[in-house]
């Protein structure tokens, strides 16, 4: 049990290891062209809507993980 | 850097002595005026003198001002004027139960000195990877980050002493942090909070004398949150705080909206031993603490133990993150 939570802060933390990898080599890079003045515009988008879909994918993950550790101590 | 231990150890004594010799008298004058709360985890009636958050905001403030007669540093003010903004809002949910919503907005809007006086860096830092310029963004950031932290911490005050013990143990770690990425100024600026924390532990520890109460719990999170951000080590800071963040993860997936913590059920009980096992209710949260007693019921001073473990855990993380933000892939 003590074990899982250590365990779920060890992962938390690689998640957030590869989360800023993630963010600096592919994110912080990323531009698009063929749109004249709108390109930062639309490429911020695309960015923001990028990220707000990795830390979805982030949350669903830690619950899942959740699930998986604690289900047999969680008895709801 | 020598320069600087005069400061350092000025502002550090102030921090410690001050919360040391004022506590006593708050928790006199506040049990005089009926200022208390029972302690839930307690056989008999056990009254608590509540909130401790005045001699905590004087303390930070004093420890603060003598850093500024040294340094006179905009990010010192900036986490002086955060900080007093948290307490106030802390202070005014202390004496009038306040809707759901009034800490995160008011939080946000006491975040908003950071950016009037300028003293954040809009990079943001990642080990291994380097930094990414994210201007606009990063005012968001700061924005989110004052109530998450103010809040993360008071969710976590639900024990003796593990408020202000976890914030021993986080603040310390961020303040080597700070010294390891060679930000001196605000890791000196960032010690005052463990030595206020260590001597508010004095007299919240098992069995309390004084709880926080929202003033001080947000007091504690907006500091360590302001911190964090002039320090430019918000992804450090968010990994020294991640059992907080766990537990607020834990509470908010299941009750899956931002509510007060009085207006939910209560997700443990005690037995007839006094200790907190986890409660047959379904309907009930889960929580690191729920989670803690899952298994096997503990006493009050155990759960505790095992909060301040895995708080030494995520520290320990956070150092070698630190360590890791020189190394470049």
């Amino acid at each position: 049990m003590k074990f899982g939570l250590f365990g779920f802060l060890f992962v938390m933390w690689i998640l957030i290891l590869v989360g800023g990898g993630i963010t600096v080599m592919i994110l912080g890079p990323f531009s698009i062209s063929g749109f004249g003045e709108l390109d930062r515009f639309i490429g911020s988008i695309i960015k923001a809507i990028v990220a707000i879909i990795l830390v979805v994918i982030w949350i669903l993950i830690l619950s899942k993980l959740k699930n998986l550790i604690f289900r047999k101590e969680i008895k709801s | 850097m020598i320069e600087l231990i005069l400061p350092a150890v000025a502002s550090c004594i102030v921090a410690f002595f001050v919360v040391f010799l004022m506590t006593p008298p708050l928790i006199k004058f506040l049990e005089k005026r009926n200022l208390t709360v029972k302690d839930v985890n307690k056989k008999e009636d056990v009254m608590v003198a509540r909130p401790g958050g005045l001699s905590i905001i004087t303390g930070i403030i004093a420890s603060e001002i003598v850093l500024y007669a040294f340094l006179q540093l905009n990010e010192i003010l900036a986490i002086i004027i955060t900080t007093s903004a948290a307490f106030v809002i802390g202070y005014v949910d202390d004496r009038k139960v306040m809707g759901g919503w009034f800490k995160p907005v008011a939080l946000a809007i006491a975040a908003t000195p950071i950016i009037a006086l300028g003293a954040y860096n809009s990079d943001l830092a990642f080990p291994l990877f380097g930094t990414v310029q994210i201007p606009v963004l990063y005012l968001a950031l700061i924005v989110f980050m004052i109530p998450i932290t103010g809040n993360t911490i008071n969710s976590i005050d639900v024990l003796n002493g593990v408020a202000s013990g976890f914030m021993v143990i986080a603040s310390f770690s961020l303040s080597i942090c700070l010294f390891i990425v060679q930000n001196y100024e605000i890791a000196i600026a960032s010690l005052p909070l463990g030595f206020v924390s260590l001597a508010f532990y004095k007299y919240h520890k098992i069995p309390s004398k004084i709880f926080p109460g929202d003033s001080g719990a947000l007091t504690f999170g907006a500091m360590y949150g302001t911190i964090a951000i002039v320090g430019g080590i918000e992804v450090i800071a968010a990994i020294a705080l991640l059992p907080a963040i766990i537990n607020s993860f834990l509470f908010l997936s299941s009750v899956k909206k931002i509510t007060e913590h009085r207006q939910i059920k209560n997700p443990t009980s005690l037995t007839s031993e006094l200790k907190i096992k986890s409660t047959d209710d379904v309907s009930a949260p889960i929580t690191l603490v729920r989670l803690i007693v899952a298994s096997k019921a503990l006493s009050e001073k155990q759960v505790g133990f095992v909060i301040f473990k895995l708080a030494i855990f995520s520290g320990i993380l956070a150092i070698i993150t630190a360590f890791m933000m020189g190394v470049s892939l």
